[in-house]
C-alpha cells in the first residue's frame, strides 16, 4: 500500500514539473461522454393503465383466434385408444397379463374387438400407450451406450459402465447394452377389419418412418455400416442379446435397412419418455393411393396382441392407440383453451384497465405531482 | 478479510462438498466432469482477480524494492549507490533532497549547520507541511564532512512499534556515556526530505519493521447493509434448498413404497443389487441438493463485485463530482459499499473544511480594545468573489512588475526566470492541492489590504518607538500595536520557504549565512540531477542563485512605501481597482514578500502571518532558534527563540518565549482561544488589575463576541515580559520536565500553563474561514432528503451557531434547544424536559401533520454527559425528533462516540463527512466515511470510503449516485433470486414425475450455459445501468431519497413476494408445457428444450418489466442472450451426435423449432408467465403510484414543464412547512418552568458560569455570514 501511494506521489509530481515546460498537462477531468456520464438516450416506459391498455387488447385479440383455431383443429383430430392390458378378469387378456416373466417360452395372444364410429382418413397413426412406466428415471435414462448404438465396433465389444448392470452376460458384451434395451417393449400388435361381409382383412402396418430420420440416418448405426455386403450376424459376433430379448438385435426384422441397431422400433423405444405416461408410434396406416376411400372406415375391428411385455410389476397399463394427426400433433383441448382463457383474461384485464384508466388516468396525468 | 471473505470461504467448503458429492456415484446427478463447470467458472474468474491485483501489488513493489539509495559502504569508504532493497539495520544512509527515506533512519548528520533536516510526511499522515528533524545531539560532530566511520557509539532502540509519534532510543557513547534520542530524531520511511541537501542517518529499522510499514494495514473492507440482508435471504435459500430436497427424498421413498415389485425401469448397481427405498432415497436427499445446487446464488456474489465495479467506474467518472481547482475526481476506496450512498440516514459533519473552505482570511481585528473592522480588505474579497474569472487576469500580471528588477542581475536568465514564475503560479492554480502551501501563497486569499485607520496608528505608533528608541534604548514597552503584529508574525509554527522554490533551502535568507554557501546548493545540484533527472529541479536552480543575489538588491534598495496605499483614493470604486490591480499597483512593498512562502499547519496561523505582512511585519525565517522579522522601518529584527509552548487542545493556546533583541527582555507571546485566554489576564477580577486593563479585556471581550456571531474565528494575543529570575527559575522546571521519563507530557504541559500566567490582552483576531461553494443548498437538499444532519465542531458555541444558520443548518423559524451544563445533574434534567416537551410538542394536534422543526445545540462537555450510558437513550431519543443536531467543542473521541451511539442505538446508515486528523474517528466510526481532500492533510482521506473535494458534492454522491446504486443493486439481487428460484423450479416440478429420482429434462450443458452465458449479462448490465429517474429530477426532487432509506425497496417482503413469484412463473412454465405434451410420445429432452426455451424469455422478459430505462446497450445485451442461446443450441444440437451421452441433444431443437406448437407454447407459456407481474405493476403504478413513479411521469415532460414542475412540487412541500413553522414559532411556556430560559442568544457567561441553561432561541437570527 505503501507502494502505491508513492506512486500516486510520483505522479503528482510529474503533473507539476512538465506543467512549466509547456508539455501537456495531463488533467484526470473525467470525459464528457454521455455514456461515462450515463446519459445515454433511453426508452423509459412507464407502465401505468393507459400506456399498456392496448397490450392486453392485443393480446386478446390476438390469442382467442388461434384458441379458436386450435381448439377446432384438435377436435377435428380423431382418436381410439384401446387398454388391452387385462386388468379386469373379464378382459380378454387377462390371461396373458397374469404372467410376469420376460421370458415365458409361450407366447400368449388375445384379441380386442373394437368398433371405430368414424371413419379415419389420411394416414392413421398407431401408437402403443405405457402408463407408469418411468422411463424418465435418472438411473434408467442413463443405462444405455450412444457410441455403441452409433456403430463404435469398440463399444460394441466394450459397452460403456453406463450400462451396467446390463453390460455384460456370460462374460460376452450385451449389444444392445443398459437397461433401456433390455426392457425393449416387445409386444406386437396386428390390426384386422371386419368385414360388414363377414371377412377379416388384415391392415397393411407400415414400420417404416416411424422414428426420426436423424435418428434412423445420423444416431443409429450398425457396426460397420460403410463396409459393402456386410453381415449383421457377423458383425455382432461375440455379443450377447440383452437378458429380456427373445431375439439378438440382427434378428429384429427381417429388412436388412430396419435390422439391429437401426430397427425403428428400437430406435423409438431408446428414445426415452418424458413423462411416465406416454405413448410411442407403432406403426403407420397408410392411405389408399386412391384416396376415394377412407384409410379405416367406421366398422368393427380386431386388435390382435402377441402378450409378451408384463406390465404388471409396476401396475402399469398398455394401450393401442389410433390417431390421426394433424400441424399440432395428436389430439390435445389443452391448448386451445388455454388460449382461449388467457385471450379472454387479458381482454377482461383491458376492460378493468380501461375503468382505471379513466377513474385514475386523469389525476394521474394532471396533479401526478401534488401527492 | 472479513465476513464477505469468510463466506467465499463458506462457498468455497458449498462449492467443494457438491463436487465430491458428484464424484460419489451413488448420489451423482450429472457427469461429475460437468458438474464441476460452473465451480471452475466462477473460481476461474475469481482467482483473475485476485491475480490481477496481486501481480499490481507486485510491480509496484518490485519498483520500490528497486528504488536507488546511498549506502555507506566500508569498503569504499563511500556512500554508493544500493538499491531500496539493500537496506539492513545499521547501514548509514544517505539521503539528498526530495528523496523519499528508505528506512527509519537516526538523523546523524546533515547538510544544516543548524542540524535540522526538513521533511515532508504526506506519505505517511498526508500533512504536507515541513516538519524539522533534528541531528541526535551529542552524538557526532556537525562538521561538514561527516564520516560515518567515526560514529562508533552503540545504539540502543525501542522494539519496532507502529506508533509514528514516539521512538525511544539512546546511544551509548564508546565513554559509557549515554545520549537519548526521541522521534525529533528518527527520519521515518517513506518522508521525503525537503529544504535540505542531504542528510546522513543510520538505520535503525528496515523494511517490515519501519513504522510505516507496521502502520500499513492493508485496504479496509467494509460491509454493506444491503449485504447484511442478502446473507439473511441466502439462509432462507438454504432453507428452503434443505426442504425441497427433503421433499424430494420423501417422494423418492414414498414412490419406491407404493411399487408392488420391481419394475424394469428400476436399474439396479453394477453387480445387480437394488438398495432398500429408505437407503436410496437417503442418497436421493443429496442428489437433490446437486441438482438444485443453483438455489444458492454462489455466483451472485460474483456478479455482485462486477457490478459494484461498474458503478464505481460511472460515479469516479461522473463529471460533475470533479473538482477542477484540484483536478480530483472522487475516489472510491471502499469498493463494496457503494449501495449504502443509497440508505444514508445521519450524515456528521465536521465543520472546519469540509462546511467551510478552511482557507482562512484574515477579516478583523481588536487591538487594545479598539476595533479595525477592515472594510476594505472585505469589498475586495466580496468583488473576488464576483469575479472568479479574473484570476487568470491578476495571475498574468503578477510576475511583470518583477522583470525589471530581476533583468539587472541577469540578463540571459531573466526569461526563463519569467517563464517559470508564470509556470509555478499557472501550476499552483492547476496542481493546486498537491502542494498544501499553494492555497496560502496564492494572492488572492493571502492579501490582506491593511485597514486606513490602522495602518496611520502604526506608522505613528512606530516612528514614536522608534524616536523613543533612539532616545534611550531603556524605554519602557513597545507600543501594544507593534507588539499586537509583532505576535502575529512570532507566535506561530510557521516555516518560510520561497514561493517559487517552494521546497529548497531557506537560509540564503539570513545574511550571515550567506557569505558561508553561495555555492553549496549548487555545488549540490550536478548530483542531483543525476537521480531526479527532471526538469524541476534544474530550473530550480539558476532562479534560486539569482534570488539570493536579488535578495540583496532588494533589501539595499527596500523602500518601504506604504504611503503608496494610504494615498489612494478612499472611494468605493477606487477600492475596487484597487483590489483589482492591487498586486500590480502595490506591490512593491510586498516584492520581497513575493519570493516568500509560509507553510503552516494551520491555515489560520497563515491567514495572520500574512496579515502581519500585510502590515510590514514580515516574518523573514524561522529556525529553531531564532525568529526574524521585518519590522515596517525595513529593520530586521532576529528574536531569540527560548522556548516553544506547542498548541495542545487541553490547553487550547500556544506561546513562544522570545528575547528581544533590542531590550533583551524575555518576552512570552501567547495566542489561543479567548476562553483559554480571558482566564489568565491578570486575574481577572483582582484588584491589582488595572482599570485600563479591565476595559480592554471587557471591549475585546464584546468584539469577540461580535466576531463570534459573524461566524469568524476568533484568536486571543497576549504578551508578557518575564522577568530573568522567573524565567531561570522556570528554565530549570522546564529542563526537569523535559528529561523527565515518566509522565513526561503532564510535566511539560504544567510548566508550559506555569508560565502562561498573568498575561496582558494585545488584542484579537478575527479570521474568516468561507462556506464551501453551495453548502446551504446541499444541506438543504440533504434534509429535504430526509437525513438527518449533525454537525460536530471543536469551535466555540456562537461559531458553530451562526455558521449552522448561514449554511441552514438552523432555520429561523427553528425551536433551538440549546444544552450546555456543567454537572451530570443538571444534565439529567435538562434531557428530560427537553424530551418531555419535544414529545408535547409532536403530540400537539397543531403540530401533528408537520415536521419536527427542533434544532438541538449541544457543547461538548454536556455530550459527554449526555452520552454517558445511563442518559444514552434518552439523548439519543431526543435527538431523534431533532431535526438538526450542532455539537460545539467536541474532541475526536466525542466525534466518533456520537457517531457509534446514534448508530448503534438508532440502527440507522451514518455517514461522516470530514476533512482533517481530528475526524478520522468519526469516519471509521461511521458506516460511511467521506473524506475531503482540503488542506488538512490526506489523514481523513486515508481513512475514508469515498474521497470528494467538496462539500457540495455529496448531494450528486448520495441522491444520485447513491440512489442510483441502491435501487440497481437491490433489484438486481432480487432479481437473481428470482432467476434461480424460478429456473430451478422447473426441475424440481419434473421430479413429481419421474419418480423423484433427480433426471433432468434439460441437458447439463445448456443447463450450465443458461446460468453462465445466456442469462448472466443482463442482470449484471441492469445493475450497473438501470436508471431509474434521472439525475435532473433526482437532484431537483431530494425526497425520492427517502425511498432508499431504512428498509428501502430490499424489503423482507420484497424477497417472499419475488420467491412466490418466481413459484408460480416456474409453475407455469413448467405445467403448461406440461399439459400440452401430456400423453403424447414426446421424449425427455423435447419435452426440457422448449422448458428451457420458455424460461428464458420469460426470465429475460421478467427483466425487461424491471428495467426502467432502455438503452441500446440494455437492448445488444438482451437482444444478444437470446441470439446467443439460440446459435449456441441450435449448433449444439447439430453438433453433437453420441458426445454428451445420456442426453442426446442431437438435432432436438431443430425439430422443436420446425413445430408450431413449439412457438405456440413459448408465446402462451411467456404471457401466463409474466401476466400478474405485469397487471400488478400497472395496477400499482395506476392506482397508487409511489414517489418514483411520478418522479418518472416528470422526467417525461419536456425540461422546461419538469423544471416548472419541480418548482411546484416543492414549493408545495415547502409551503407546508412554512404552515408548520408558523404554529411552532410562539415558544412554549412550558419550558420556562422547569428551567431558565433566556430568549436572547447564548454569551460567554452561558457557557462559563456554573449554572446550566437550556435556551430557546426564537427569535429570528438574521445575523447571517458576509457570503
Amino acid at each position: 500500500m505503501m507502494a502505491s501511494s508513492y506512486n500516486a506521489k510520483d505522479e503528482d509530481g510529474h503533473i507539476t514539473v512538465t506543467g512549466p515546460g509547456g508539455g501537456t498537462l495531463r488533467s484526470k477531468k473525467p470525459e464528457n461522454t454521455a455514456f461515462k456520464q450515463q446519459r445515454l438516450p433511453a426508452w423509459q416506459p412507464i407502465l401505468t393503465a393507459g400506456t399498456v391498455l392496448p397490450a392486453f387488447f392485443i393480446i386478446g385479440l390476438i390469442f382467442i383466434p388461434i384458441g379458436i383455431g386450435l381448439y377446432v383443429t384438435s377436435n377435428n383430430i380423431k382418436e381410439f385408444e384401446v387398454d388391452y392390458t387385462g386388468v379386469d378378469m373379464s378382459s380378454p387378456c387377462f390371461n396373458c397379463s397374469q404372467n410376469f416373466s420376460w421370458n415365458s417360452t409361450t407366447p400368449c395372444t388375445c384379441t380386442i374387438p373394437f368398433f371405430l364410429e368414424q371413419p379415419y382418413e389420411s394416414n392413421v397413426f398407431m401408437y402403443y400407450g405405457l402408463s407408469n412406466f418411468y422411463q424418465n428415471h435418472r438411473r434408467y435414462v442413463k443405462s444405455r451406450d450412444d457410441s455403441q448404438l452409433n456403430g463404435d465396433m469398440t463399444s460394441l465389444k466394450e459397452p460403456s459402465k453406463e450400462c451396467e448392470p446390463y453390460a455384460y452376460h456370460d462374460n460376452k458384451p450385451i449389444a444392445p447394452c443398459g437397461a433401456i434395451a433390455n426392457s425393449m417393449f416387445n409386444d406386437t400388435l396386428e390390426l384386422f377389419y371386419n368385414d360388414p361381409n363377414g371377412t377379416k382383412v388384415q391392415i397393411p402396418l407400415t414400420n417404416i418412418g416411424i422414428a426420426w430420420w436423424t435418428d434412423k440416418h445420423v444416431k443409429f448405426k450398425n457396426p460397420g455400416a460403410g463396409e459393402a455386403n456386410q453381415n449383421l450376424t457377423a458383425v455382432f459376433q461375440g455379443t450377447t442379446k440383452p437378458l429380456n430379448w427373445r431375439r439378438p438385435v440382427y434378428e429384429l426384422d427381417a429388412a436388412a435397412n430396419n435390422n439391429g441397431f437401426i430397427n425403428e422400433d428400437f430406435i423409438v423405444w431408446m428414445r426415452t419418455a418424458a413423462l411416465p405416461t406416454f405413448r410411442k408410434l407403432y406403426r403407420i396406416i397408410k392411405s389408399p393411393s386412391n384416396g376415394m376411400m377412407p384409410t379405416m372406415p367406421r366398422g368393427n375391428y380386431t386388435l390382435e396382441v402377441v402378450y409378451n411385455y408384463p406390465v404388471r410389476s409396476f401396475e402399469g397399463r398398455k394401450r393401442m392407440i389410433l390417431s390421426t394427426i394433424s400441424w399440432m400433433g395428436g389430439k390435445n383441448p389443452f391448448l386451445g383453451i388455454a388460449y382461449i382463457t388467457v385471450g379472454s383474461v387479458c381482454f377482461f384485464l383491458g376492460v378493468v384497465l380501461l375503468i382505471i384508466h379513466h377513474k385514475c388516468g386523469n389525476r394521474n396525468n394532471s396533479a401526478d405531482i401534488s401527492n | 478479510m472479513n465476513l464477505f471473505e469468510q463466506f467465499h470461504r463458506l462457498a468455497n467448503i458449498y462449492f467443494v462438498g457438491l463436487a465430491i458429492l458428484n464424484f460419489v456415484p451413488v448420489v451423482n446427478a450429472f457427469e461429475p466432469e460437468i458438474a464441476l463447470i460452473p465451480i471452475c467458472v466462477i473460481m476461474c474468474l475469481t482467482a483473475l482477480k485476485d491475480a490481477w491485483e496481486d501481480f499490481r501489488r507486485y510491480q509496484s513493489d518490485r519498483k520500490l524494492n528497486n528504488t536507488p539509495c546511498f549506502i555507506y559502504s566500508r569498503k569504499a569508504k563511500k556512500f554508493i549507490e544500493r538499491r531500496w532493497k539493500d537496506v539492513r539495520v545499521g547501514d548509514f544512509v544517505k539521503v539528498i533532497c526530495n528523496e523519499i527515506v528508505p528506512a527509519d533512519l537516526l538523523l546523524l548528520h546533515t547538510s544544516d549547520p543548524n542540524g535540522v533536516c526538513h521533511i515532508e510526511t504526506s506519505n505517511l499522515d498526508g500533512e504536507t507541511n515541513l516538519k524539522q528533524r533534528r541531528v541526535m545531539s551529542g552524538v557526532c560532530i556537525s562538521d561538514p564532512d561527516f564520516e560515518p566511520e567515526s560514529f562508533n557509539s552503540l545504539v540502543v532502540c525501542e522494539k519496532p512499534n507502529n506508533n509514528l509519534n514516539h521512538f525511544k532510543c539512546y546511544a551509548e557513547k564508546p565513554d559509557k556515556e549515554k545520549v537519548g534520542a526521541g522521534i525529533e530524531s528518527l527520519l521515518l520511511r517513506g518522508c521525503t526530505v525537503r529544504n535540505t541537501d542531504h542528510a546522513v542517518g543510520f538505520v535503525v529499522y528496515a523494511g517490515h519493521e519501519t513504522k510505516s510499514m507496521l502502520n500499513n494495514n492493508g485496504p479496509r473492507y467494509k460491509r454493506s447493509k444491503l449485504e447484511r440482508k442478502l446473507n439473511k435471504d441466502v439462509i432462507f435459500c438454504v432453507i428452503l434448498l434443505f426442504f425441497m430436497c427433503l421433499n424430494g427424498a420423501l417422494g423418492h421413498f414414498l414412490w419406491l413404497q407404493a411399487l408392488p415389485t420391481v419394475p424394469p425401469y428400476l436399474v439396479p448397481d453394477s453387480n445387480g443389487h437394488l438398495d432398500s427405498p429408505g437407503l436410496s432415497s437417503f442418497y436421493m436427499f443429496f442428489t437433490m441438493i446437486i441438482l438444485l445446487q443453483v438455489l444458492i446464488p454462489i455466483s451472485l456474489y460474483v456478479s455482485i463485485e462486477l457490478v459494484k465495479i461498474g458503478q464505481i467506474f460511472f460515479i469516479t467518472n461522473d463529471i460533475d463530482l470533479y473538482d477542477e481547482a484540484t483536478d480530483s475526481r472522487i475516489q472510491c476506496k471502499a469498493l463494496n459499499i457503494t449501495e449504502d450512498l443509497g440508505q444514508i440516514e445521519y450524515i456528521f459533519s465536521d465543520k472546519t473544511g469540509t462546511l467551510t473552505e478552511n482557507k482562512m482570511v484574515f477579516r478583523r481585528c481588536s487591538i487594545m480594545g479598539t476595533e479595525y473592522p477592515h472594510k476594505e480588505n472585505a469589498v475586495r474579497l466580496a468583488v473576488l468573489e464576483e469575479s472568479e474569472a479574473e484570476e487568470n487576469v491578476l495571475f498574468n500580471k503578477r510576475p511583470q512588475p518583477v522583470k525589471p528588477r530581476w533583468s539587472l542581475d541577469t540578463e540571459d536568465t531573466n526569461f526563463e526566470d519569467r517563464q517559470h514564475q508564470h509556470g509555478s503560479h499557472r501550476k499552483s492554480k492547476v496542481a493546486g492541492n498537491a502542494q498544501s502551501n499553494v492555497a496560502f501563497s496564492s494572492p488572492l486569499e493571502t492579501e490582506v489590504i491593511p485597514d486606513r485607520k490602522l495602518l496611520q496608528r502604526i506608522s505613528r505608533a512606530e516612528s514614536s518607538s522608534r524616536s523613543s528608541r533612539s532616545g534611550s534604548s531603556s524605554s519602557q514597552n513597545i507600543d501594544p500595536y507593534l507588539d499586537f503584529f509583532l505576535s502575529l508574525a512570532i507566535c506561530n509554527t510557521v516555516v518560510v520557504s520561497m514561493a517559487t522554490a517552494q521546497r529548497q533551502r531557506v537560509n540564503g535568507f539570513s545574511h550571515s549565512l550567506q557569505s558561508n554557501n553561495p555555492m553549496d546548493p549548487l555545488s549540490n545540484m550536478p548530483k542531483k540531477s543525476g537521480y531526479f533527472s527532471n526538469i524541476f529541479t534544474s530550473w530550480q536552480r539558476k532562479p534560486n542563485r539569482n534570488r539570493t543575489i536579488s535578495e540583496d538588491s532588494v533589501v539595499e534598495g527596500d523602500i518601504f512605501n506604504l504611503p503608496e496605499i494610504m494615498e489612494e483614493p478612499g472611494d468605493i470604486n477606487g477600492l475596487r481597482r484597487c483590489s483589482l490591480y492591487a498586486p500590480t499597483n502595490s506591490d512593491k512593498p510586498a516584492t520581497t514578500s513575493d519570493n516568500l512562502s509560509y507553510e503552516a499547519e494551520s491555515p489560520d496561523e497563515a491567514a495572520l502571518v500574512y496579515a502581519a505582512k500585510a502590515y510590514g511585519f514580515t516574518l523573514l525565517a524561522r529556525t529553531p532558534d531564532s525568529v526574524t522579522v521585518r519590522l515596517p522601518s525595513g529593520e530586521d529584527l532576529v528574536f531569540e527563540v527560548l522556548d516553544t509552548l506547542t498548541f495542545d487542545s487541553f490547553r487550547k493556546r500556544m506561546s513562544i518565549l522570545v528575547r528581544d533583541p533590542i531590550t533583551k527582555k524575555y518576552v512570552l507571546y501567547t495566542k489561543g482561544a479567548d476562553y483559554a485566554i480571558m482566564e489568565l489576564l491578570g486575574t481577572p477580577y483582582a484588584e491589582n488589575l488595572r482599570g485600563i486593563q479591565k476595559k480592554i479585556a471587557a471591549d475585546t471581550q464584546h468584539h469577540l463576541d461580535c466576531y463570534a456571531k459573524d461566524g469568524l474565528r476568533t484568536l486571543c494575543f497576549t504578551k508578557k515580559v518575564v522577568s530573568d529570575k522567573e524565567y531561570k527559575s522556570w528554565f530549570v522546571n522546564r529542563q526537569r520536565a523535559l528529561a523527565a521519563i515518566e509522565n513526561r507530557e503532564q510535566l511539560v504541559m504544567d510548566t508550559a500553563v506555569q508560565l502562561e500566567t498573568n498575561l496582558c490582552l494585545l488584542g484579537a483576531t478575527g479570521i474568516e474561514d468561507r462556506l464551501q461553494e453551495s453548502v446551504p443548498d446541499t444541506i438543504m437538499a440533504l434534509r429535504e432528503a430526509g437525513i438527518q444532519v449533525w454537525v460536530l465542531t471543536g469551535d466555540k458555541l456562537e461559531t458553530a451557531v451562526n455558521i449552522g444558520y448561514a449554511c441552514r443548518l438552523l432555520e429561523d423559524e427553528d425551536l433551538v434547544i440549546n444544552m450546555s451544563c456543567k454537572n451530570k445533574l443538571t444534565c439529567t434534567s435538562i434531557v428530560d424536559c427537553a424530551l418531555q416537551e419535544v414529545r408535547r410538542y409532536n403530540e400537539d394536534p397543531r403540530n401533528v401533520d408537520t415536521t419536527p422543526d427542533i434544532s438541538l445545540v449541544i457543547d461538548g462537555l454536556t455530550l459527554n454527559m449526555a452520552l454517558s450510558s445511563d442518559l444514552q437513550d434518552r439523548f439519543v431519543e431526543l435527538a431523534k425528533h431533532c431535526r438538526s443536531v450542532l455539537c460545539c467543542r467536541v474532541t475526536p473521541l466525542q466525534k466518533s462516540s456520537v457517531v457509534k451511539v446514534v448508530r448503534e442505538k438508532l440502527k440507522v446508515m451514518t455517514l461522516a463527512v470530514g476533512d482533517g486528523a481530528n475526524d478520522v474517528n468519526m469516519i471509521q466510526a461511521a458506516d460511511i466515511g467521506i473524506g475531503i481532500s482540503g488542506q488538512e492533510g490526506m489523514q481523513a482521506v486515508m481513512a475514508s470510503d469515498f474521497a470528494i473535494s467538496r462539500f457540495k458534492h455529496l448531494k450528486k454522491l448520495l441522491l444520485v449516485h447513491g440512489h442510483w446504486c441502491y435501487t440497481r443493486l437491490a433489484n438486481m439481487i432480487i432479481y437473481f433470486f428470482y432467476k434461480n428460484v424460478a429456473y430451478v423450479n422447473l426441475l424440481f416440478w419434473y421430479q413429481f414425475f419421474c419418480g423423484f429420482s433427480g433426471t433432468t429434462m434439460i441437458d447439463y450443458w445448456l443447463m450450465i450455459f443458461f446460468n453462465l452465458f445466456f442469462t448472466s449479462a443482463p442482470p449484471i448490465m441492469f445493475g450497473i445501468m438501470d436508471r431509474d429517474i434521472s439525475a435532473e429530477i433526482l437532484l431537483g426532487v431530494p425526497e425520492l431519497y427517502r425511498t432508499g432509506q431504512g428498509e428501502g425497496e430490499y424489503k423482507f417482503s420484497t424477497f417472499w413476494v419475488n420467491m412466490l413469484d418466481a413459484f408460480y412463473q416456474s409453475l407455469a412454465c413448467f405445467f403448461i408445457p406440461y399439459l400440452a405434451y401430456q400423453g403424447s410420445d414426446i421424449d425427455i429432452f423435447s419435452f426440457g428444450t422448449p422448458l428451457n426455451t420458455i424460461s428464458l424469455f420469460t426470465i429475460l422478459l421478467h427483466l425487461s418489466i424491471e428495467i426502467k430505462a432502455w438503452t441500446a446497450v440494455h437492448l445488444i445485451i438482451i437482444g444478444g442472450s437470446v441470439v446467443l442461446y439460440f446459435v449456441v443450441t441450435l449448433a449444439y444440437s447439430a453438433v453433437c451426435v453420441t458426445c454428451n451421452p445420456p442426453s442426446n441433444p442431437y438435432w432436438i431443437l431443430p425439430r422443436q423449432m420446425a413445430d408450431p406448437m413449439f412457438y405456440l407454447l413459448c408465446l402462451i407459456t411467456t404471457v401466463v408467465a409474466l401476466l400478474p407481474r405485469y397487471t400488478f405493476h400497472v395496477l400499482r403504478n395506476s392506482i397508487a403510484p409511489s414517489p418514483l413513479v411520478q418522479a418518472k411521469h416528470l422526467d417525461q415532460l419536456d425540461p422546461s414543464t419538469r423544471s416548472e414542475y419541480i418548482k411546484e412540487w416543492r414549493s408545495f412541500r415547502g409551503g407546508g412547512q412554512v404552515k408548520s413553522s408558523r404554529l411552532s414559532t410562539p415558544p412554549s411556556p412550558t419550558l420556562e418552568t422547569p428551567v431558565g430560559m433566556y430568549p436572547q442568544s447564548p454569551t460567554v457567561s452561558d457557557i462559563m458560569g456554573d449554572e446550566f441553561t437550556l435556551n430557546v432561541i426564537s427569535e429570528n437570527y438574521q445575523r447571517h455570514l458576509h457570503l
